[in-house]
């Protein structure tokens, strides 16, 4: 029986990821002087796990490397060792090389990296060099000298399996025929213990109540055997010893056939036991994202229809049908909250994005030789996971740009009468419908002279611009493009990229980004992000027929367009003036080819909508309501289409199609720009 | 719904293969203009009434808007004018017949509005008679091929060539009456 193992694969890297995230966590937890056995014990596990799932996928160097590293950590849990600081950065620094290996693999190019084998021999210098008591060293390689030694050999094998064996797929039957399989000679005996078993009634026909003593003998080797039972090691107690034929059914030098630690004490199995069950079992279940949303899709759909029936309810006669009334109020709330659930299941705790920062202030903090402490706050607030995903990396700059530009050298900090420890805060809260997160730094701030001085080099603003700019503009212009303050480049940052694609991509998640900061005494930045992308707050308009949906983010203002305050500029394009500045106007019916009400500019309803910075008028029939929409690709089926950004159905079952602003402009130049050749060309031609 | 008389919607290449060894296809055939067309059955994910749909803007002229197909918006094609033929004024039978059709990366639905919906039958692949040389390779690409039905010439369509992005013929121009 062969099965394709390479399907499984994928499952393996993304738990073993986890795994390394958990491992991460846990070691930045960790306090070296008071050690946790149930930390070490996470750690530990994670390793093991990763350790098992490589070597079933004949990944070996990532095998052999977590074998090494299992070692230890199986020898600091024993109490044999004391967990050191050393131990926790060289056990830091295998996160990262084995999350660099597990990438390796993925791209199927596994190979022994230098990190990797530079750290393997640590590890080894570590276990072999100041070896904490002699049985350590001497357990790890037990279980090799027994198989060398010995190769035809009589064992006695003591299985005691879990209640649940059978439930997770595993036959004792088959691990005891196998194991027949390996015997070659006839001395192969089985005793199985059934006194376990309990009265009928009691019986649970999934649970396995047996155990078995086995003795067998041949040309066997320690670890074949201990391979028999792989997948029931975690939660079985296996003793398996060495018998002399002379000496039957001694259980002298007996071993618990642990992956990593075939010396285990047989006094301690329970405790080993209880660290090798998975604390947070059946807590999550793995699913893929298109069933969520088809769920998603669904419960949408269920909403229109609830609607729809309660609209069919006031035609009802209430007298003839008195509890259809009820029913459909039931309808309702049930619907609303079955949504309200359905969408939950997208959302995650942000203490996934929030985890790395531990570490990754740690790693720069003692780079830079600063002294930081990071507080995170509201890690228990839930964003949608597309969302979570995306401002991972702007999350990674801001903090390192928080570190290595906000906060200062310990003797500076002293010097300006703060303490020398500086404080990086992380905040994450909902507000309104949207997610803020904030990040404060008690640090230097932003001086807005140096600031300015720099975008007038750079030639971002004129200087007389500069004499106008409020704080706000100010601190804006470290988003340009090209702009970094930072008087040398470093490799943590002040390449000057960063800050721009920072804004770009909370953008791209209609979200916006703002800057307080005060000289001396440090800045905080906020991030305004949506709950989630598939639902966004729209702004019912109709122009004609058609109804469409403006971004609610993306709308300024709305006001009635007075034809003193347009201008005519060449092209056919106009401007309205408002207050102190001049915004484009565009008229919706025109650049969408559709009749509109409205033919004259003078008293047409204008919204002003935003993008990227810029304003713009468009000229649109009328308001109407400001709803929730649940956001609908048009490309899936259709194809991309100017203007807009995708679709959405309204309460009735009728798809409006919602805008976007950016390529609405484009479309409307694109289409001037046209008009203006043709109507030059005809005016050559004319002349 | 039995076994038998319900053929499968989704469809793989292998079936598609023995089907041609077999040869013999069911065939869904609606009437434009007079003129009656044949789909490969197994393309067919359902037939609905005309509803109102909502007009994309700066569309080509043969694409009539996208719909709600039950929380999925799909686009809506009206093959009259695709294929030139003229419009006319949509009734009780103007039906939407939804298609699935594969592309070499995803597949798409899309419904394509006729002018009624005829009839089903079977039809073996030795009877599929090509498509006479027009002289227009992309035409005659999307028509699979001619068979004869109770004496009257049914126009079988390729439907995974004709509705595929960027290839849908746009003939609006011509206007045949």
């Amino acid at each position: 029986m062969s099965i394709d193992l390479s399907q499984f694969h994928q499952v393996f890297f993304e738990e073993s990821l986890e795994g390394l995230d958990l491992m991460e966590s846990a070691l930045m937890e960790l306090d070296v002087s008071h050690a946790d056995i149930d930390i070490i014990n996470t750690i530990f596990r994670s390793a093991h796990s990763i350790k098992g799932g490589s070597a079933t996928f004949d990944f070996k160097v990532i095998s052999d490397f977590t074998h090494v590293l299992e070692t230890l950590l199986d020898q600091i849990r024993d109490g044999q060792r004391k967990i050191t600081k050393d131990h926790v950065d060289l056990f830091l620094q295998s996160v990262d090389c084995l999350k660099h290996l597990l990438s390796l693999a993925q791209d199927n190019s596994l190979e022994v990296t230098e990190d990797a084998s530079a750290l393997q021999k640590q590890f080894e210098a570590i276990l072999e060099g100041d070896s904490p008591s002699v049985e350590a060293t001497s357990h790890i390689v037990d279980g090799s000298n027994i198989e060398s030694n010995d190769s035809s050999e009589c064992w006695d094998i003591t299985f005691h399996p879990s209640r649940d064996m059978l439930q997770t797929g595993n036959d004792g039957i088959r691990l005891l025929s196998s194991l027949k399989a390996l015997s070659d000679s006839d001395i192969y005996e089985i005793t199985c213990d059934v006194s376990e078993v309990p009265s009928f009634e009691f019986l649970d026909p999934e649970a396995c109540y047996f155990s078995w003593k086995i003795r067998c003998s041949g040309d066997i080797a320690y670890d074949e055997i201990k391979s028999v039972f792989e997948w029931v090691e975690d939660d079985s107690d296996i003793i398996i010893s060495k018998a002399s034929p002379e000496e039957p059914h001694s259980m002298a030098q007996p071993e618990v056939a642990k992956s990593d630690a075939p010396a285990e004490a047989v006094s301690t199995p329970t405790k080993k036991l209880k660290g090798a069950k998975p604390s947070s079992e059946n807590t999550f279940i793995r699913v893929g994202i298109d069933k969520v949303d088809e769920l998603i899709n669904m419960v949408g759909e269920l909403v229109i229809t609830q609607s729809m029936l309660s609209q069919l309810s006031d035609l009802v006669d209430s007298a003839q049908v008195p509890r259809f009334g009820e029913g459909i109020s039931q309808l309702e709330q049930n619907t609303r909250e079955l949504q309200e659930s359905v969408m939950r299941i997208r959302m995650l705790p942000i203490s996934f994005s929030f985890n790395r920062f531990p570490r990754l202030v740690r790693d720069l903090s003692a780079k830079l030789n600063k002294n930081i402490e990071l507080n995170i706050n509201g890690e228990s607030t839930e964003l949608d996971k597309t969302v979570m995903e995306k401002i991972g990396d702007p999350l990674v700059h801001l903090v390192r740009n928080a570190i290595d530009h906000g906060i200062e050298m310990p003797e500076e900090r002293v010097k300006a009468g703060k303490p020398p420890m500086g404080v990086i805060t992380l905040d994450a809260f909902h507000q309104g419908g949207h997610v803020f997160i904030q990040i404060t730094d008690d640090g230097k701030g932003l001086n807005k002279d140096i600031l300015l001085s720099k975008a007038i080099d750079k030639g971002l603003i004129t200087e007389s611009q500069a004499l106008t700019m409020s704080d706000e503009h100010i601190y804006d212009l470290i988003f340009q493009p090209g702009f970094s303050t930072a008087k040398a480049v470093t490799d943590v940052s002040g390449r000057g990229v960063g800050m721009d694609v920072v804004k770009q991509n909370i953008h791209a998640l209609s979200g916006s980004v703002d800057i307080k900061s005060k000289l001396g005494y440090g800045s905080t930045i906020t991030i305004r992000l949506p709950l989630t992308l598939a639902i966004l707050d729209g702004q019912l308009i109709r122009v004609g027929d058609n109804i469409y949906i403006f971004p609610l983010v993306s709308i300024v203002e709305s006001m009635e367009c007075d034809a003193d305050n347009v201008s005519l500029l060449a092209g056919g394009k106009r401007v309205f003036k408002l207050r102190d500045e001049y915004v484009p106007i565009l008229s919706l019916g025109e650049v969408f080819n559709i009749q509109s009400d409205n033919t004259s500019i003078d008293g047409a309803l204008m919204v002003v909508v935003e993008y990227s910075g810029h304003k713009v008028g468009v000229i649109v029939d009328e308001l109407l309501a400001q709803q929730q929409v649940v956001i609908k690709s048009l490309e899936k089926n259709y194809q991309q289409v100017m203007g807009v950004s995708g679709a959405t159905i309204l309460g009735d079952g009728m798809v409006a199609l919602i805008l976007d602003v950016q390529s609405i402009v484009s479309l409307f130049s694109k289409q001037k720009n046209i008009e203006g050749i043709s109507l030059l060309s005809s005016a050559n031609k004319a002349s | 719904m039995s076994q038998s008389n319900s053929p499968p919607l989704s469809d793989t290449t292998e079936d598609q293969h023995v089907r041609e060894q077999n040869a013999s296809d069911q065939y869904l055939t609606f009437i434009i203009a007079q003129e009656e067309y044949g789909v490969d059955i197994l393309c067919v994910q359902e037939i609905r009434g005309w509803d109102n749909a909502t007009p994309i803007p700066n569309a080509p002229k043969h694409v009539k808007g996208v719909i709600n197909l039950r929380g999925t918006i799909i686009p809506v094609i009206d093959l009259r004018t695709c294929f030139g033929l003229g419009e006319v004024e949509y009734t009780a039978v103007t039906v939407v017949i939804v298609l699935k059709v594969k592309n070499a990366e995803k597949d798409r639905t899309i419904g394509i509005i006729v002018d009624a919906v005829s009839d089903v039958f079977s039809l073996d692949s030795a009877d599929l008679k090509p498509a006479p040389d027009m002289g227009d390779a992309d035409e005659v690409s999307c028509i699979k091929g001619l068979a004869n039905i109770n004496d009257k010439m049914v126009i079988l369509l390729e439907i995974n060539t004709l509705l595929n992005q960027g290839s849908i013929p746009d003939l609006s121009s011509l206007d045949i009456k």
